[in-house]
């Protein structure tokens, strides 16, 4: 017997609970800097193939410890491997930094908004990346790479705190040996034998080779690079429209229900965590909220 | 009189002896019953298993920071307006366990879940907390995403609401649109009516299911002077409205004055305690907890209500988004009265009042952003 309320709310499928992770195996681990590292993860049910857009995001669960919302760093293309970066800061990242080859991890996603790689087609593109803000941008890299005939001039300005703090050292170099890829490395400080450039990636802006006006940019790092990121680009000649950034927040449910990412009226996981910059730059102005 | 069943918006009356009746009626389909009772000098919600749990001859007295039980003599039911507690007691549990998981070796495995989904009854639901449950189900049933305990525990419920006939201090139902009369969303409705000879309730059917259970309870026919005397009833609780607030351009006004000084005021006022979101009926946040047993082989998801009032409310590596209690009370203000709109299409406020009575302080939100609305106005006349 059906309430008034029942058929008002046409109740979901019960058996598919949103909460409930899948099951992925450790394939490799391996260590990015001193704190941060990387995991390859396969389906342990050997379904095979994790599907995801460059941009979004997994809740990872560690047995036990607890969930925290990690971006996807792999390949869009290859789709048997689940790779994460993860830089140990909390006890749930810390504890995943102890993962070995065959250990399991719980996988909910992928979430959230993707970095618009269509839009971006038949324009310069303008990676503009921060510290660990280099992980989500990377599947934008891959994806580019291989469709390299679909888009003008490609960039890749990416600034750390010392070279020590750089993610991924053998592709950047990789990368940079391509003529079809510009990218320009920056340090905040350094000693010894770094010989790159020492200085805020914002300064990296005006010496990279693209056409403002026909381009599109896409920047994630901490907050304050982003906020001057975003000025920069603008006094460059770009619109608030050709910017893109994504946001972080703290999540605990990733499917908007827990209410922790709220910016305003949004919910940076579902409604982001990549947004066009225009929707945001009200936001911006204000502070703490 | 008995029928095996009444139309929707049929309306009957039942005298108050024959209201044990209509519990008999929903027992006998296997609900548990939860409604209105007397515990430590508030009127809460529990599972009532007589009339007698009822808070009869007892009303509550109500002002920002200030509530009060008073016996009155009269034997009435309801003649009290909104506890401590709210309904998603029920449906968005304080406490409840997501899943548990067994390690084996290197696997882990979530257990099924194999208790089956509770028959709730919800005796006593006011008009205000009927809106809220409607607006709590949009956010848990609505999204791409569905809230499997909230469905779970949504799914066999019978409501029968009560309308309002006294307000309290805090009530401003009439301005969010809620009340005091329930019009939708129940199985039945009733309103009570105390007068010189008489002690009944006018039920109006809200559902086919509510028209059965009505079936299994002596009724009459309602006259017109008992519909008229319900209307007037009513009424009263219009006029005694405690409260009132002007919601024309709100969402605007809390957006466009994120800077405004009242916010510090408040801020100096504001405990941090989180009291308000707890006896919101529609506060929705929740953190997740993590367990294990003591082998470390069992382990078990938790969640329970989060409040935007804690520092861990807003915390990622490296500090809290909202460190000042200026910034938590402007999020929870601006939550519940401007995005709400923008992310579910209703205020997320239905003027129950819980968050001006409960508050510790007295912090009435009618009040600040009234304030805030008038310094604006003023502020453009010059």
């Amino acid at each position: 017997m059906a309430t008034v309320l029942e058929r008002q709310i046409k109740m979901g499928d019960d058996n598919q609970n949103p909460m409930h992770p899948k099951l992925f195996k450790v394939m490799k681990v391996r260590k990015e800097t001193h704190d941060t590292f990387s995991l390859n993860l396969e389906a342990s049910d050997g379904s095979g193939g994790f599907h995801f857009q460059p941009g979004q995001f997994n809740m990872l669960y560690l047995f036990g410890v607890g969930e925290a919302p990690i971006s996807i760093s792999g390949d869009p293309g290859v789709k048997k491997t689940l790779t994460h970066t993860i830089r140990a800061v909390g006890a749930v990242t810390k504890g995943m930094m102890k993962l070995k080859k065959g250990d399991s991890l719980g996988v909910r996603g992928p979430y959230g908004t993707t970095w618009p790689t269509k839009e971006a087609e038949g324009k310069d593109v303008v990676i503009i990346a921060g510290g660990i803000g280099l992980a989500p941008l990377r599947p934008v890299i891959y994806h580019l790479l291989s469709n390299r005939e679909k888009f003008g001039k490609t960039v890749l300005l990416y600034g750390a705190r010392t070279p020590d703090d750089l993610l991924y050292v053998q592709e950047l170099e990789q990368w940079r040996s391509r003529f079809d890829f510009e990218v320009l490395v920056t340090v905040d400080r350094a000693l010894g034998k770094w010989q790159g450039n020492i200085e805020v990636v914002t300064r990296l802006i005006p010496k990279a080779t693209y056409d403002p006006a026909n381009s599109i940019a896409m920047v994630c790092g901490p907050s304050i690079m982003m906020r001057f990121t975003v000025l920069e680009l603008m006094k460059q000649g770009l619109t608030q429209n050709q910017i893109y950034i994504s946001e972080e927040r703290n999540m605990k449910c990733g499917i908007g229900h827990c209410g922790h990412c709220q910016i305003e009226h949004i919910f940076v996981c579902k409604d982001g965590p990549v947004f066009r910059y225009d929707a945001m730059v009200e936001l911006f102005k204000k502070r703490d909220i | 009189m008995t029928k095996s069943s009444f139309q929707i918006g049929e309306l009957l009356i039942v005298e108050l002896e024959h209201f044990q009746q209509l519990l008999d009626a929903l027992w006998n389909r296997d609900f548990a019953v939860y409604g209105p009772t007397v515990k430590d000098m508030a009127i809460v919600h529990d599972e009532v298993k007589a009339v007698y749990d009822f808070p009869i001859g007892w009303t509550d007295e109500q002002e920002a920071a200030h509530y009060q039980l008073k016996k009155t003599g009269n034997g009435a039911l309801f003649n009290y307006v909104v506890g401590p507690h709210t309904w998603k007691k029920y449906l968005f549990p304080p406490k409840v366990s997501l899943w548990e998981a067994k390690k084996e070796g290197a696997l882990f495995e979530i257990l099924p879940d194999k208790s089956s989904p509770p028959k709730m009854a919800f005796i006593g639901i006011r008009a205000c907390d009927l809106s809220a449950i409607m607006i709590q189900d949009n956010i848990f049933t609505k999204g791409d995403y569905k809230d499997s305990i909230y469905l779970r525990n949504r799914k066999n419920n019978f409501i029968l609401a009560v309308n309002c006939t006294k307000s309290g201090g805090g009530c401003f139902c009439i301005s969010m649109g809620t009340g005091p009369k329930a019009t939708k969303g129940f199985d039945l409705a009733l309103t009570e009516i105390i007068d010189d000879k008489r002690h009944y309730f006018l039920f109006e059917v809200g559902s086919e299911l509510g028209g059965e259970i009505l079936s299994q309870v002596t009724t009459q026919a309602a006259g017109e002077t008992e519909k008229q005397t319900v209307e007037k009833a009513i009424n009263q609780a219009k006029n005694q409205m405690g409260r009132a607030l002007d919601t024309r351009g709100i969402k605007e006004l809390l957006y466009d004055n994120s800077e405004h000084p009242r916010w510090d005021d408040v801020a100096s006022r504001c405990l941090t305690c989180g009291n308000c979101t707890m006896v919101c009926p529609t506060c929705f946040c929740s953190n997740i907890e993590d367990y294990t047993d003591l082998t470390g082989k069992l382990a078990n998801r938790q969640r329970r209500w989060d409040s935007c009032f804690t520092l861990e409310h807003s915390y990622i590596h490296g500090g809290s988004v909202r460190s000042s209690v200026k910034a938590r009370y402007r999020q929870w203000l601006t939550h519940k009265f401007a995005s709400w709109i923008d992310q579910f299409g209703t205020s997320g406020c239905v003027g129950c009042g819980r968050c001006i009575t409960w508050c510790p302080s007295g912090i009435d939100v009618t009040e600040e952003i009234k304030e805030i609305r008038r310094s604006v106005k003023v502020s453009t006349a010059v």
